[in-house]
């Protein structure tokens, strides 16, 4: 006979940690060989086709990063929210707020503003936007004690709706020749690219502005402090007499805030326009989540993490149509991926022995 | 027909990490029989049981029933035996209806339709021990006595011959008790075995025949309860004669630092933990508070450093009213506070040593600037704690929880006294101390009393309370039986106040 001994593992080393990382990485790749194996499509090919599209060619490149963006800008806020222990699975709607608010002031101002008033304007709209779909299951959760993962992810059917419902009614555009979206955005609300690419520079720079700026508020500030406490051991902040309600109000405007900048890039740098909610995002919010998780948390970290994922996104696209695979693919990818790294998580916080007993 | 005529127990010895919990203990019952088990809180009672139901092997002895040597591997075998426990927390699933508790730990239970034939076996026991119970209502809708007797039902549709109660009566109202000592006194004339663990004198006078005393692991004294007293009783289980030895320097104590107003706080269960408590505490004094651990002193450190609300009643620091205020104004008042569960709430496990070290005090001008952290400060400070404290730690950038458990203890207490607060309160300080840590953690509390701090000290540890106090209050079922000064012949009887069997209030 055997058993199986689960302990705490006590002294977690940096490169331990980056070493379970990594071959959590490659377990999932492995995994994902498998099923591609099972629509014989064979492994090695696939798995380098993924990464030689996305980081290969310089298209690839400059695709990649354009995905990116969102990734990293999302992911960062939710580091936050993680951190604090408060799982926010609503990113997606939080980046379809933002979007909303966005488009709005555009097409309210964009005709009277030029370009370097209202282009900060929308993204600070966007900003409240994604904060305040941030805020309610942050109040449900400290007032009520409404589970945050069930108010979060319904949220993101509400918002997807609400939008849906504008663009098909009040906010259909003549331009659009009958079909649902709004009118293009005027001009100045236009976020310019970096010539030859869809890389809209102006977001960019927010984004990597934001991950810096988080990771200060994390490690430097008192606030940062005292998210950490509290996400660490709510006892401990219920102890030291730390504000629940105000913490986490407060990261979950900045966790939604995020994902509400980057819902403003992806209209006005990307679209030009609000259409149907799946257009606008193609599920980065959820994707965001593995982002963050990867990054351990720390927000300067999803720069790389959110790089490694959007080259999954792209490259994943490219597969489907060279290797003829259903369009679920890049979503198997991502979600195996996830679920190897939290196993790893595991094997990297305990102690497993297997030891023989008489 | 019972299963068990006498059961016995042979030289059990278990232990944990090379700690006896159990040494060498020998135990008899035989059928219509109520044992108490008596012992102060980690004495072994309930490891002592739970060998009994299987849920520990012990390390060497053995158990026998009808004088024939038997296994017990596991709480199903234990079951088959014909013995049942019921634990002092219930294992009860709230949602469901008391029939469904029931039959779901009933062994005969059918797999179709369980409730029909479960139902009329129900109303027969609880007519053959005279107890009502209503199966249909759920089980959140039940009071905590009500709750106890389906675990009792649970037991005994089992088949249980012996019956082991841990602590049946803390979560019970005086009412209740008395209700369940009934039924107990029905089982026994029906030849059932009860074993009945307890730290209450009166209950265990009033319904044991036979006692038995535990202390640190081992058996100190057997006896039917009609032969002994209260008095010797205590004695046995506290240990020793009460010594009069104060070392302490002798100093005048100051004006009124911390004073408490007729306060009532309820538990974690909804149940009143502390009744119309009063008291107060002067500059350069220590008062202590004894006590079985469970009779409000958690949630009276909790009420006054503002983790837990109170009903009614007012808590004032040098006359500051900080009733239901925050822990951390209440910290800004000068009130520091060593909690009882430290590892629960004493440190967030994944932060650094020098996060740790500033915990409640992050917001203070010395470690931050503009709503900045000033980790240069922090850390100076931490490295300076950790010298003076003795903390043995590899470094300040290693999480705390790879700390073992005495050194993360050091930093709490040297992260509460270093900011020499006005009103120290400690919950058992030197709890899993060595030695020479103990002595000097005892010192440093004499130099707050001496400079002029109050200090409210929980304890467990009669040497310490007495080493140290110069009040002490004795805490029993959320009152005091005693508020004497720590020269008072009284304190002779300290046992007798802690089993609230004397009342000097």
């Amino acid at each position: 006979m055997f058993k199986i001994k689960v302990s705490d593992r006590e002294n977690i080393t940096k490169t331990r940690s980056f070493m379970t990382n990594t071959f959590s990485l490659c377990a999932g790749l492995v995994a994902i060989g498998f099923i591609f194996l099972s629509c014989k499509v064979n492994p090695f090919f696939a798995i380098s086709a993924i990464f030689a599209d996305s980081f290969g060619t310089i298209y690839g490149i400059k695709e990649t990063i354009t995905k990116a963006i969102p990734l990293i800008l999302i992911g960062t806020g939710l580091t936050f929210a993680f951190r604090a222990k408060f799982w926010n699975i609503g990113a997606e709607g939080q980046l379809l707020m933002g979007a909303l608010f966005g488009t709005w002031i555009a097409l309210t101002f964009g005709e009277f503003f030029p370009g370097y008033i209202i282009v900060p304007m929308m993204f600070i709209a966007g900003f409240i936007g994604g904060s305040l779909c941030g805020i309610i299951p942050a109040i449900l959760k400290i007032k009520y004690s409404i589970n945050e993962v069930i108010s979060t992810l319904m949220l993101n059917y509400i918002c997807a709706e609400f939008i849906t419902m504008l663009i098909v009614g009040p906010w259909k555009g003549s331009q659009r020749f009958g079909f649902p979206g709004t009118n293009d955005l005027p001009a100045s609300a236009v976020l310019n690219l970096i010539p030859g690419s869809r890389i809209h520079y102006a977001t960019l720079i927010v984004t990597i502005l934001f991950a810096a700026i988080l990771c200060i508020i994390v490690y430097k500030t008192k606030f940062g402090y005292e998210v950490r406490v509290v996400g660490e051991n709510p006892d401990a902040g219920k102890y030291a007499g730390i504000n629940f309600f105000r913490t986490t109000v407060l990261v979950m405007m900045i966790s939604g805030g995020a994902a509400g900048l980057a819902g403003v890039g992806e209209v006005a740098g990307i679209h030009h326009y609000l259409g149907y909610p799946a257009s606008i995002s193609s599920g980065y919010g959820f994707t965001a989540i593995i982002v963050a998780w990867l990054a351990k948390l720390n927000p300067l970290y999803t720069i790389i993490s959110g790089i490694f994922f959007a080259g999954i996104l792209v490259g994943g696209d490219a597969i489907q149509i060279s290797l003829g695979l259903p369009a679920a693919t890049v979503q198997i990818i991502n979600g195996t991926l996830l679920v190897f790294l939290i196993m790893g998580d595991f094997f990297l916080k305990n102690r497993i022995r297997i030891q023989r007993i008489q | 027909m019972k299963k068990i005529k006498s059961l016995e127990m042979v030289n059990i010895s278990k232990s944990f990490q090379g700690i006896f919990a159990n040494k060498n203990l020998n135990l008899q019952i035989k059928s219509g029989e109520i044992l108490g088990l008596l012992g102060e809180n980690g004495a072994g009672k309930t490891t002592l049981m739970n060998i009994l139901y299987g849920l520990y092997q012990p390390d060497s002895g053995e158990i026998k029933i009808n004088n024939k040597k038997i296994e017990i591997n596991s709480p199903v075998a234990s079951i088959e035996h014909g013995i049942g426990m019921v634990h002092q927390h219930f294992m009860l699933i709230q949602n469901h209806s008391v029939i469904e508790n029931i039959a779901l730990g009933y062994k005969d239970t059918p797999f179709f339709f369980p409730k029909i034939k479960i139902k009329e076996k129900i109303l027969e026991f609880s007519k053959k021990f005279n107890f009502p119970i209503e199966l249909s209502k759920k089980v959140w809708q039940l009071s905590a006595g009500e709750q106890q007797r389906i675990e009792i039902i649970k037991a005994l549709l089992n088949g249980a011959d012996l019956l082991i109660l841990d602590e049946p009566t803390s979560v019970l109202t005086p009412q209740e008790a008395k209700e369940l000592f009934v039924i107990l006194n029905d089982m026994k004339k029906q030849g059932h075995m009860i074993i009945f663990i307890s730290h209450k004198l009166n209950e265990i006078m009033e319904l044991c025949d036979r006692v038995v005393v535990l202390r640190k692991g081992e058996i100190i004294g057997s006896t039917e309860t009609q032969k002994t007293d209260k008095k010797s009783l205590a004695k046995m289980m506290i240990g020793r004669e009460v010594i009069f030895n104060i070392k302490k320097e002798k100093i005048e104590k100051g004006e009124t630092v911390l004073n408490v107003d007729n306060i009532n706080v309820v538990d974690d269960k909804g149940l009143l933990a502390l009744k119309n408590i009063s008291f107060n505490i002067h500059e350069n004094e220590i008062l202590g508070i004894a006590g079985v651990a469970g009779n409000g002193q958690k949630e009276l450190a909790e009420a006054i450093t503002g983790i837990r609300k109170i009903t009614t009643g007012s808590v004032t620091i040098k006359g500051k009213d900080i009733t239901n205020i925050s822990p951390r104004k209440i910290f800004d008042q000068g009130v520091s506070h060593v909690p009882e569960e430290r590892i629960k709430f004493g440190i967030a496990p994944g932060l650094f040593l020098y996060d740790n070290a500033i915990l409640k005090q992050h917001h203070l001008d010395k470690y931050s600037k503009n709503s900045f952290l000033q980790y240069d400060k922090i850390k100076t400070h931490t490295k300076n704690l950790i010298k003076k404290f003795n903390v043995s730690a590899p470094s300040i950038n290693t999480e705390i929880r790879n700390l073992s458990g005495g050194n993360i203890q050091k930093l709490i207490l040297g992260r509460e006294i270093s900011e020499e607060p006005s009103l120290m309160v400690a919950s058992h300080p030197t709890y899993g101390l060595d030695v020479g840590a103990t002595q000097y953690l005892r010192e440093q509390l004499l130099k707050i009393r001496k400079l002029g701090g109050a200090i409210l000290l929980f304890s467990e540890d009669l040497d310490e309370i007495f080493e140290l106090c110069d009040r002490i209050a004795i805490l029993f079922e959320g009152k005091f039986t005693g508020i004497l000064d720590a020269d008072d012949k009284r304190l002779a009887d300290i046992g007798l106040m802690m089993a609230g069997s004397l009342n000097y209030v």
